[in-house]
Formats: C-alpha cells, sequence, structure tokens
C-alpha cells in the first residue's frame, strides 16, 4: 500500500468516516452494538457521554490493534483485543466518576458494558488487525460517530417528546416545549421515557432510512 | 427458599435483559431467524450466565472489593481496593468460560456447532453476559446462592425473548411487511411490542 504518500485526508481514507455514518451505520445496518445504544437514550445528556466515550475508546483500541496487529498470536487475539479494551474503558469509567459523577450513576452498567458492545470488536477484528494505523483511526472515528449520531437522535427524540427538555453535558437541561402549550392542555408523553420506545424510535430511523435509500431493503 | 424464587421470577420477567436492559442484543436480533438455532444459543447463554456470575461474584467478593483480601494475607490488607479491576478480570473469566463452552459444544453436538457458527465466540462480547456480572456487582447479592439463582434467572429471562422472537419472526415471513420495515426494521418495532407486553409485569411486587 502506498498509503504513506497519499495525503492524510484523502477521499478513500474520508470515505472510512463518511460511510459509517449513513450507508453502513453500524446500528441501523450492520446491527452492531445495538445493546447500549437504547438503554441509556431516555435522556440527551447521557447519550452525548457515552457516545464520546465510544469515539475515544475506539479511537485509542484500534490505533493499538493496528500498532500490535503483527505481533498478536491469531489464537489469543480475543483476549487480546478484550484486555486493550477493557484497559481503556476502566480509563473512561474514572474519568467520568471523577469529573461528571451524576452522568456516570445514569449510566449505571452501561460504561462497563462498552467493552461488549459489538462495534468495537467487530471492528477490530473487521479493519484494524489488517490495516495500518491511520486508516484504522479514521474506521474507529467513523463507526463510534456513526453510532454516536443515532444514540444522539434517539436521546433527542425521546426527551423532547418524554419531558419536553433537552439536557446537555455541562451546560444544564432546558425547557423547550414552553409553558403554554402546558397550559393550552398538552401533555408529556410518559411513555416515551419507558425502554420499549427506544426500540420503536429505531425501528423508525430504520424505515426513514430505508426508504431513501432502496439498496439497503432487505429480501426478507 | 421463597426469597430465591423471588429473585428468579424477577430476573426473568420483571427485570427481563432483553426487554428492560436491551442487554444482549446484537445476537439477538442476528441469530433470531429459526426457533431451533435461537433455542441453542439460548441454552449456551444460560449455562454461561450461570457460571460466569458465581465465579464473578467469588472474584468479587474474596480478591476485588475493599478489604477483600484480608482473609488471605491478614489485616494489613485492609485498604487495598482492586474493584478498579473488576471490568478486566470479570472478561477474562468470561473469556475463559465461553472458550469452554465452545469445546464442549464442539465435541458433543457438532450439528449445533455449526449452526451457531461465529456467534458461539461472540457471546463472550454478548453485553448480556457482562451485564449479568456487573448488575451483580451493582445490588450486591448477599451469597453465592442468590447470586447463581440470579445468572440462571437473567439467562432464561433471555432465552424466552429470542424464542419468542425468533418464532414471530418464523410467522412474519407470510406477511406483507412495508419494504423499507423488512427485516431489521421489523424486528425492531416487534421487540418494542414485546417489551411493552413484558411491562405489564413491572408493577408485580415480589
Amino acid at each position: 500500500m502506498s498509503n504513506d504518500k497519499e495525503p492524510l485526508f484523502s477521499a478513500k481514507n474520508l470515505k472510512l468516516i463518511t460511510t459509517p455514518l449513513g450507508k453502513h451505520n453500524p446500528i441501523t445496518i450492520q446491527v452492531l452494538g445495538v445493546c447500549s445504544a437504547l438503554a441509556v437514550t431516555a435522556k440527551l445528556e447521557p447519550a452525548i457521554v457515552l457516545a464520546i466515550s465510544v469515539v475515544f475508546v475506539m479511537l485509542f483500541a484500534n490505533l493499538t490493534i493496528s500498532l500490535l496487529r503483527d505481533t498478536i498470536p491469531s489464537r489469543i487475539r480475543i483476549i487480546v483485543q478484550l484486555v486493550v479494551i477493557a484497559s481503556l474503558v476502566i480509563l473512561v469509567d474514572e474519568i467520568l466518576e471523577a469529573f461528571a459523577y451524576d452522568v456516570s450513576r445514569q449510566l449505571s452498567v452501561f460504561v462497563g458494558l462498552i467493552i461488549t458492545n459489538c462495534i468495537i470488536m467487530g471492528r477490530l477484528e473487521a479493519f484494524a488487525l489488517a490495516n495500518k494505523p491511520w486508516p484504522s483511526i479514521l474506521d474507529g472515528v467513523g463507526n463510534a460517530a456513526g453510532y454516536g449520531v443515532i444514540l444522539i437522535i434517539v436521546g433527542f427524540v425521546r426527551e423532547l417528546f418524554g419531558s419536553g427538555t433537552l439536557s446537555l453535558p455541562g451546560v444544564g437541561t432546558f425547557q423547550v416545549v414552553p409553558e403554554q402549550f402546558y397550559s393550552m392542555g398538552y401533555e408529556n408523553n410518559g411513555f416515551m421515557i419507558l425502554p420499549p420506545m427506544a426500540l420503536i424510535v429505531v425501528g423508525i430511523i430504520i424505515w426513514i432510512q430505508r426508504s431513501k435509500d432502496k439498496s439497503l431493503i432487505e429480501s426478507n | 427458599m421463597e426469597h430465591l424464587i423471588n429473585i428468579f421470577v424477577k430476573a426473568i420477567f420483571i427485570e427481563n435483559m432483553v426487554f428492560a436492559y436491551f442487554l444482549g442484543m446484537c445476537s439477538y436480533l442476528a441469530v433470531s431467524k429459526t426457533v431451533k438455532t435461537s433455542f441453542g444459543l439460548g441454552m449456551a447463554v444460560v449455562f454461561v450466565l450461570g457460571i460466569t456470575v458465581p465465579a464473578n461474584y467469588l472474584l468479587e467478593n474474596f480478591v476485588l472489593q475493599e478489604g477483600a483480601l484480608t482473609w488471605l494475607f491478614g489485616a494489613e490488607f485492609a485498604e487495598v481496593d482492586l474493584s478498579f479491576l473488576s471490568f478486566i478480570m470479570f472478561i477474562a473469566v468470561i473469556a475463559s468460560m465461553v472458550q469452554l463452552v465452545e469445546m464442549i459444544v464442539e465435541k458433543f453436538s457438532p450439528t449445533l456447532y455449526s449452526s451457531l457458527g461465529i456467534f458461539l465466540p461472540l457471546i463472550a462480547v454478548n453485553c448480556a453476559i457482562l451485564g449479568g456480572s456487573l448488575f451483580m456487582q451493582e445490588r450486591a447479592y448477599a451469597n453465592i446462592g442468590e447470586a447463581t439463582v440470579f445468572g440462571l434467572g437473567s439467562g432464561v429471562g433471555w432465552l424466552l425473548a429470542i424464542v419468542g422472537i425468533a418464532a414471530i419472526r418464523e410467522k412474519i415471513r407470510y406477511s406483507n411487511v412495508p419494504a423499507p420495515l423488512r427485516g431489521l426494521g421489523i424486528t425492531f418495532i416487534v421487540t418494542g411490542l414485546m417489551g411493552i407486553a413484558f411491562m405489564s409485569f413491572m408493577g408485580i411486587q415480589l
């Protein structure tokens, strides 16, 4: 590969970032990492925090595995990958507990579950083990961002319709639906906060995405 | 005894891994095309959860917790707190247990082994397994019996969910689903509806 001579953001490399945002989105197309995506999205703030954590873990995990790719014996690669991911997740967990304690309580076990987030393992297996560090970083950031986008959309919809507010990390919670609406008889849809609605919101996102791009439609 | 049954029922219905916490969704969505394979995977998950949760419980209480090492090295270790290592230790236990299950299944049921394909090693990264251990840690069960029952109950809940969705998906093949929703989309929505049904268990006080 003549990757060294290529500019850092050549068209090919940029594609690594942009395709996971849409056509190869980890959640809606590849069905990876759905587990944690749904449970933390009742409010926007934890969704954003988790998205950032996953970008961080994925960037460094892809980088590390890509640097080590020639030295890892393939029989024990799963353990090596898990150890790398777990160490990064411990870092994230300690940082969150130190600087954003409330959010870290809200995320509860889901920070730990980044370890078993299938996107990370999946991308390590499929990409970082066979590619150079720089494309691996881009691939990691792209996939984590594709994951984060869905997380943030779902969090946005659920918090807006479920509580009438939007919360941003470090800034606070804003009342978005004006008071007049409530006095006119508008009510929050409490159902949005409950777990099953996350699945239905993701289902609708898939529906919209696939009606726009017919090539993604499954045969059965 | 009654207490244990409560934990078991609670883990299956009220705190169902799939419908209340969305754990193990990846394999839940990918392997639920036929009832037979999903039952095999579900049994593997019950087995692995039933082993790893108590194993990690012992690890947590005799090695990792603050002051847990005193039984081994004496009082000067009372302030040693290794709980920050719990993620790595749990995942290592899980990965080795999965390897064990894989060997057993390969030896005794080659057909199941070939039909589970890639998903058997992926149990190691099935969030339901690690989630079981992390919930066990968070809820601080009083003894190993409770932890085992909780692990088995969560596994059975997961099995119930995946067999249920697989049965529905087998029937959905004969219905006229809107084209963009086919496959993944309708599975999500059906899971959501099943989740709503399972929410009716939430009012039960145990």
